[in-house]
């Protein structure tokens, strides 16, 4: 994305009540032209609301939206320089391919000729080319999305709104969507407002993430800052699979920290955390980021200290469960304290699953700047 | 049990077990058994029809030669069509109208839609008797406006299984189809005729062959509605009845069932396998 960062879309402190159910409260945010921007959430957490309140089809309660500098409010959605591909697609079951894609261009009283040309370059863009003819009921779910997003991008939109984009294909051809979700958007250069529940979807193809909660904003990041640096406990355990201990802020300096938890230990960090001293706090460890150690042979009885690198925390205990998913196998682990972690571990070679088993002792350690301090 | 079982039967392939065989063809013989009689009946060559004394065409010459026969006839398919036309754009509209907005009394209205359907027939035919009468409507007219009685009388009864049979439609209705038509630029009335009306079609096609059928062969209501310069088919044959059975009201008969038959078969037609399918 080289375009300079302009908002092509302005939330401006929007609230949207139900009765007396708030379904999105007092949120602000700006989306810039060209970008893939995603809001991530929970079911039933607003995030589908203020994408129908962009799209015209609900209205805000309080505050307004802009759309390339033009407040919406009191314009209907047909009248938006925006399109959206629903959930279900909405494909209009009577209409042939080619009629589907072609029906915005016809309301909006373009040419015969030109119809066609645009039309067929939409087909081409989706890779539906030669599909023209065919009737909806005779594709599949792909194929009908394809000519969702055909009809919607034909209209040359500002902004392109997609709700739950993949919820309905197979895990096979989500992963494929994503990328050509990503490729075409860049290729047409069109802003891309995407709302999901799925969060891998949410990392893969996103420029920037909005992870919504309650109807509130939780984090805006970019999908590396959303995994690495959660702002809030809700982001780190919505965004990956994370292990959270509670702890106290016993030590914060500019470049040191530690966190006294009673379930994993003393936790040490080589960053500061700028948090009010003695203050209750979170620590957000992410699986993978921790090496699981078979004690050497022989040497059972050997700390875990032993084990682990020069400014590595540590921390040791018992296999309690095993899930092998093939590219990794995922160990729930009993700390000493009775209390218990997930670590993930790559399957390297063909034979690392062996090297663990149920109630072995291991030790574990992660490096100092692995670890996540959560103020809230 | 199988019959002609090459494979084994499947658990819930009953139509391949001979009781259900027997069964559906007992069904058969039950409702279609009298109309083929009267159909055979009506080459009967015999003035009182009860025993059969050879072939002949004569009576189908005789019933398309009786000019108060074809003039109900006549008056029946007119009063059919107007009642269908009418019935179709009012039962629609009233079922979009219940199945898309909130009104005051929209519970009432649901409610007495259907009443007409719910009515015993003799009432309603009374009731219109009445009706009728006391608004003085004019019995005078020439035709077709001396249809318009009977004709009002029909609509009353036909539109709400129109309204019926399309708002179980709707049911089924995808709300984002009506966005999406929306979002690409439509106003409502382009919705309403582009997504709307084609979702409804295989529904107003059942509609109105239902609206054709029950007016085509009412006979209760209209017999209280219709006079003297107004008989229908089906009080014309009823009269006919009356002095005797002879094969000429059996010749009328076959006509209306080939007529009403060939009807529904064209309409089905027009509509294509696949609509008539989606209706279910």
């Amino acid at each position: 994305m080289t375009q300079p960062a302009k908002p092509i879309i302005q939330i401006q402190n929007v609230s949207k009540r139900f009765g007396k159910v708030t379904a999105v409260d007092n949120v602000s945010l700006d989306i810039n032209a060209g970008e893939f921007f995603v809001l991530l959430g929970p079911s039933g957490c607003g995030k589908t609301t203020l994408l129908r309140m962009i799209a015209g089809f609900e209205l805000p309660s309080e505050g307004q939206i802009l759309i390339d500098g033009q407040n919406m409010a009191g314009i209907p959605p047909n009248k938006r320089p925006v399109n959206m591909v629903f959930q279900s697609y909405a494909v209009f079951p009577h209409m042939s391919v080619a009629d589907n894609v072609a029906y915005g261009l016809k309301i909006a009283g373009v040419k015969g000729g030109e119809v066609r040309d645009r039309v067929a370059e939409a087909l081409e863009l989706v890779k539906l080319g030669g599909f023209e003819g065919r009737m909806p009921d005779q594709m599949s779910g792909g194929q009908r999305q394809r000519v969702a997003l055909a009809r919607s991008l034909v209209m040359r939109p500002k902004v392109l709104l997609l709700d739950e984009p993949l919820s309905a294909l197979d895990a096979k051809l989500r992963a494929q969507m994503q990328f050509e979700l990503s490729e075409l958007q860049e290729k047409v250069g069109i802003t891309f407002v995407t709302v999901t529940h799925d969060q891998d979807e949410a990392l893969s193809m996103a420029c920037r993430i909005a992870v919504i909660n309650k109807g509130d904003v939780a984090q805006l990041a970019t999908p590396s800052d959303l995994y690495e640096y959660p702002a809030n406990r809700f982001v780190a355990d919505f965004v990956g699979s994370v292990n959270i201990f509670e702890g106290k802020l016993t030590l914060d300096e500019p470049d040191k920290a530690a966190v006294d938890c009673p379930g994993l230990g003393k936790v040490y960090l080589n960053h500061g955390v700028t948090g009010p001293h003695g203050a209750d706090v979170w620590v957000a460890l992410r699986p993978e980021k921790i090496y699981l150690h078979v004690p050497g042979a022989g040497k059972a009885v050997r700390a875990a200290a032993e084990d682990a690198p020069d400014g590595h925390n540590f921390a040791r205990g018992t296999i309690r469960g095993m899930s092998y998913l093939g590219d990794i196998t995922l160990f729930e682990i009993e700390l000493e304290s009775g209390a218990r972690i997930r670590v993930s571990r790559p399957n390297l070679s063909r034979h690392d699953q062996e090297d663990f088993t149920w109630d072995d002792k291991v030790s574990m350690h992660w490096r100092a700047d692995s670890p996540v301090v959560l103020l809230g | 049990m199988a019959v002609l079982a090459r494979t084994p039967r499947a658990p819930l392939e009953y139509s391949r077990t001979l009781w259900m065989r027997l069964w559906v063809g007992a069904v058969m013989v039950f409702l279609y058994a009298p109309l083929v009689v009267l159909m055979i009946f009506s080459f009967n060559d015999s003035k009182r029809n009860v025993v059969w004394r050879g072939f002949t065409t004569k009576y189908y010459e005789k019933a398309l030669d009786n000019n108060q026969l074809v003039e109900a006839l006549v008056n029946s398919l007119t009063i059919a069509a107007l009642a269908t036309v009418v019935s179709l754009v009012l039962g629609a509209v009233a079922a979009v109208m219940l199945w898309r907005f909130r009104f005051p009394f929209k519970s009432a209205v649901d409610g007495t839609i259907s009443l007409p359907i719910i009515v015993p027939e003799i009432c309603l035919g009374v009731a219109f008797l009445m009706f009728f009468a006391a608004i003085d409507w004019p019995n005078d007219l020439v035709w077709p406006f001396n249809l318009g009685a009977i004709t009002i009388a029909h609509i009353t009864f036909c539109f709400p299984f129109v309204t019926m049979v399309v708002r179980s439609r709707l049911a089924s209705f995808n709300r984002e189809q009506e966005e999406a038509a929306k979002d690409l630029g439509a106003s409502e009335w382009q919705v309403f005729r582009d997504v709307l009306i084609p979702h409804m079609k295989p529904a107003l096609v059942a509609g109105a062959l239902l609206s054709f059928t029950l007016s085509l062969d009412d006979f209760v209501i209209t017999y209280f509605t219709s006079g003297p310069d107004t008989i229908t088919f089906p009080v014309k044959v009823y009269s006919m009845v009356r002095f005797s059975v002879t094969p000429e009201v059996n010749a009328a008969s076959t006509l209306l069932i080939i007529l009403t038959v060939v009807l529904t078969f064209i309409a089905l037609k027009a509509q294509g396998v696949k609509a008539i399918a989606e209706t279910h």
